[in-house]
């Protein structure tokens, strides 16, 4: 059985947006940059757990839509002088398909 | 012993194979078809060709003297019907049986045709060879022609069609062109240079139907109903290797023929290289590893050791005037980091992608001088930490100065407008400084330049500092966020007079310092670009916050509030059942009533919100933008209809205000109030627009506020008619939205400008505030519909999760 898990078209996610997932422990918000990439964050800010799938994505970077909080997609910390990070998990593009790595999951049931 | 070599396709892969082969004096005895009548040219100057830059005779690679010097047998014009394996013999289109001892296929690839309907009628061709090329050679300036493909190939057509006068229309279905080469910014400026050639572009067009005329293609339409006219309609999207014959003969097979790091299929006495094969997955378009293959192959057919390795690549644009290079992987990805150089002078773009110390990526457009230099840095990987701050500039410039914040300033022709309000232009405004104005309240004194309402003055102190060098010093401006110099005023001037309907462009032109932008200056260019060129521009939801991308308000705990309008402050016992019905069905937990006489519905679940639009418009509701940067509501009073002292329907004129000026979109929120009489019932005199009925008219004021600040209203005008106080609001509102700075509300706008500039355009000159009201009717021909029905309709999807796994986390 392959380690990633098909999401999704990358299509269905718009440029510079993001998409939740439903996990049985809380949403994970998939993000897509002007560039394609695609990252999975936990949906909640480090700060107030606002919803990070409802920023403005810039760059490798979201803002929370609640106290403008910039959080790197990449390492999941808070950017500027705010201190936090939100865990993050593998995701790729194949193909045009969006891919989520099957080991989140169990990471995620098991903590 | 001599061994027989059988090559099928003459192209340029297969022809260096032969020169490294005979170079070798292997002894080989070679037979060459090929589909085509000629033999090998040199494919990629096709489009100097075309443009007329070169002949035919110019790209010949090996000509009929060569075939002979080193006895080819060459069997041109000939296409192989059959091969034998277990023979060991190929069958030619005539019958001739050909053995061999190994063979090498060549056959290249073919060009894709989409097959939208009437791809087949007589006029449709690809841009492959040279018939085609002839096609394209024999058109001139009477004919019109459509390319379908913004990529390479197609644009090299589109511009050598053009150079021979053609009118050339490219379709191109991404959003910018050579997306897969190039980002945005780098896109935006090669469709300018196109666009100046003569080239229309269109974008993010999809095509649907090719339409003919006596079996010969007469136009093209498009998705969206335009109809563009062409005698030719030529497509270039992309090429797929062309495996036929291999894989009728058995050879395996997957999007190339497949062959190992020696260039060899799945039979050991069968060579493949070019366009036709696949390696480790890859398939190849361009030159540079067909010849390495080549290589490869040759030293393979004799014997000599040797691997194909893929390396990195890079991109040309073979048109004149259009300096462009793009290398390696310039996507952003986990721990990249960008550094971004703009000269909106030159229409300079540089951007590298960084990783770890190492450049992986470059694009690069307008200035290539130093793309090899860059191309050796990301081939070889070298560590660029010592050089990094200096790394943009390129190798001549170690030590370069830090970029310079006046670069689009001094970019600006003479007759750009600086100052809207009185026409004034760049050249006026240094004529004057030439004459002695070198200070800017002279400059204001001989030009009237930034002396009326006063956004330009940043634009025209920057004049100053780009005339007069070191002898102006600059005042320190806020700039919208890090990622620019300019402030809000000089971008908003530079959106106007350089005509920027795009956020690419805007970024470019303004040398902004980012690759897109952030969350403080997307949303405001996002305003100033639909209040500008409300036509020309698409809305562009990404760049707005959450509240105006999901039309609802976000509550702390990630839930929404949901309001519906109320016209005016009226409704009915059916819409009040309709909110209970749609209350009690969503569970809403708490229901309020606002401050601006509707009703707010709090604590919505995203993804119930298509569903409770859907029940509210099917009740006859819409979006009561609570939301938004534009208008919220008209609070009115109960004027003539009940109250004894009212003097004008107020609820009327509220609520025709209100149909009149909903989904316009504004620099912050507007909030309008009509009062039936003085005593101001509806406490219109703290709204940004307010209206005080009496006996003798309405009065206009506004500039209100009951926020942080609280300010009352400052009277505009007071006119006689309803219909003159509906026009005078609608102008008011259109000036608001034309000049504002975003997220200034309207005291703070006519705090910068004053009542009297207002009122000059407003109240003194009515056909100004005809044309106000005018622009602002074609705005809203596109923004007054009710955004709910829309997403709720067509976006409904977006609203919900991606996907659900909680059940695969159980297993």
């Amino acid at each position: 059985m392959s380690n990633w898990i098909d999401i999704a078209a990358l299509g269905d996610i718009p440029q510079r947006g993001a998409r939740m997932v439903k996990t049985a422990l809380g949403c994970v918000a998939v993000f897509r940059t002007g560039d394609d990439q695609v990252f999975a964050l936990d949906n909640a800010c480090p700060h107030k757990a606002g919803p990070l799938a409802e920023g403005i994505v810039h760059g490798t970077s979201v803002t929370c839509p609640l106290h403008n909080w910039v959080i790197s997609l990449e390492t999941g910390q808070a950017q500027g002088n705010d201190e936090g990070q939100v865990a993050t998990y593998a995701a790729r593009v194949e193909e045009g398909r969006v891919l989520l790595d099957r080991a989140f999951l169990r990471a995620r049931v098991a903590a | 012993m001599t061994t027989r070599l059988v090559v099928i396709g003459a192209g340029m892969a297969t022809g260096r194979v032969l020169e490294h082969l005979f170079e070798s004096e292997a002894g080989y005895d070679v037979t060459l078809f090929n589909a085509e009548p000629r033999g090998n040219y040199n494919r990629i100057m096709l489009s100097p060709v075309l443009a007329g830059d070169k002949s035919y005779a110019d790209i010949v690679t090996h000509d009929a003297d060569w075939y002979e010097v080193n006895g080819v047998t060459c069997r041109f014009g000939e296409r192989i019907a059959q091969i034998d394996r277990v023979a060991k013999t190929v069958t030619a289109a005539n019958g001739d049986v050909v053995p061999y001892d190994k063979l090498l296929f060549g056959t290249g690839s073919n060009p894709f045709m989409i097959p939208l309907p009437g791809h087949d009628l007589e006029g449709v061709i690809a841009y492959r060879d040279l018939e085609d090329t002839e096609r394209m050679m024999a058109l001139g300036a009477s004919n019109k022609v459509v390319v379908i493909g913004g990529g390479l190939l197609g644009l090299e057509a589109a511009a050598g069609m053009a150079a021979r006068g053609v009118d050339v229309t490219v379709v191109h279905i991404m959003a910018h062109l050579m997306e897969r080469q190039l980002d945005e910014a780098a896109g935006y400026l090669l469709r300018k240079a196109l666009v100046d050639k003569g080239i229309t572009v269109k974008c993010s067009a999809n095509s649907k139907e090719i339409l003919g005329e006596n079996g010969h293609v007469r136009a093209l339409l498009l998705d969206d109903g335009t109809e563009l006219p062409c005698d030719l309609l030529v497509m270039a999207v992309g090429i797929r290797p062309n495996t036929a014959l291999a894989q009728e003969a058995g050879l395996a097979v997957g999007k190339g023929i497949h062959v190992d790091d020696q260039m060899v299929t799945s039979d050991a006495d069968i060579l493949a290289v070019g366009e036709c094969v696949e390696h480790d997955g890859a398939i190849f378009g361009l030159v540079a590893p067909l010849y390495d293959q080549a290589k490869v192959a040759a030293q393979t057919l004799t014997g000599a050791e040797a691997a194909f390795v893929q390396k990195e690549l890079s991109t040309k644009l073979k048109v004149t005037g259009c300096d462009l290079f793009s290398a390696g992987d310039f996507m952003d990805g986990p721990g990249r980091e960008d550094i971004v150089f703009r000269d909106p002078g030159r229409g300079v773009y540089r951007r590298l992608v960084i990783a770890d110390n190492v450049v992986v990526g470059a694009v690069m457009y307008g200035d290539t001088a130093d793309s090899n230099w860059f191309f050796g840095l990301i081939r070889d990987k070298t560590d660029i930490a010592g050089m990094r701050d200096t790394l943009i500039f390129g190798p001549a410039y170690q030590g370069g100065t830090p970029l310079d914040p006046l670069a689009g300033v001094a970019a600006l022709p003479r007759d750009a407008e600086i100052c809207g309000c009185n026409g004034i232009c760049k050249g006026q405004i240094e004529d004057a400084i030439a004459a002695g104005a070198t200070d800017l309240g002279a400059v204001r004194a001989t030009t009237k330049a930034s002396g009326s309402c006063g956004t330009c003055t940043g634009l025209v102190e920057q004049v100053l500092a780009v005339t007069l060098g070191d002898d102006f010093v600059l005042p320190a401006a806020q700039s919208i966020c890090a990622c620019t110099d300019m402030t809000h005023e000089d971008v908003r001037r530079m959106i106007k007079s350089q005509r920027l309907t795009s956020m690419p462009a805007v970024w470019q032109e303004c040398g902004w310092k980012t690759s897109c932008g952030c969350h403080v200056c997307r949303p405001a260019l996002n305003f100033y670009l639909l209040a500008d060129w409300p036509l020309e521009y698409r809305d562009d939801p990404q760049s707005r916050f959450i509240n105006e991308r999901k039309h609802a308000n976000i509550q702390k705990d990630g839930t929404f509030s949901v309001v519906p309008r109320m016209w005016g402050g009226i409704t009915t016992p059916n819409e009040l059942r309709a909110i209970a019905d749609a209350a009690d069905k969503y569970m809403v937990p708490t229901v309020k009533v606002t401050g601006g006489q509707r009703i707010d519905l709090l604590g919505v679940r995203s993804e119930d919100l298509p569903d409770i639009w859907a029940d509210l418009n099917a009740a006859g509701m819409v979006s009561g933008h609570a939301y938004s940067k534009g208008l919220r509501t008209v609070k009115t009073c109960v004027g003539t209809d009940h109250c004894r002292f009212g003097t004008q329907d107020s609820t009327g004129l509220g609520i025709k205000l209100e149909k009149q000026l909903w989904g316009a979109w504004t620099p912050h929120k507007l909030k309008l109030g009509v009062s039936g009489c003085p005593r101001n019932c509806a406490e219109a005199t703290c709204k940004d627009i307010g209206v005080i009925c009496v006996d003798s008219g309405y009065q206009v004021s506004i500039g209100g506020a009951a926020g942080m600040d609280v300010k009352e209203t400052e009277l505009l005008v007071q006119v006689t008619t309803e219909r003159e106080a509906v026009d005078v609001i609608k102008a008011v509102t259109q000036l608001y939205r034309e000049n504002a700075k975003y997220l200034d509300r309207i005291y703070k706008w006519m705090g910068k400008v004053g009542l009297d500039w207002i009122s000059e355009r407003i109240v003194d000159d009515l056909d100004s505030r005809m044309a106000l009201v005018d622009r602002f009717e074609v705005s809203q021909s596109i923004y007054r519909k009710d955004p709910w029905a829309e997403h709720a309709s067509t976006r409904a999807e977006t609203y919900r999760p991606l996907a659900n796994l909680s059940l695969e986390a159980a297993e």
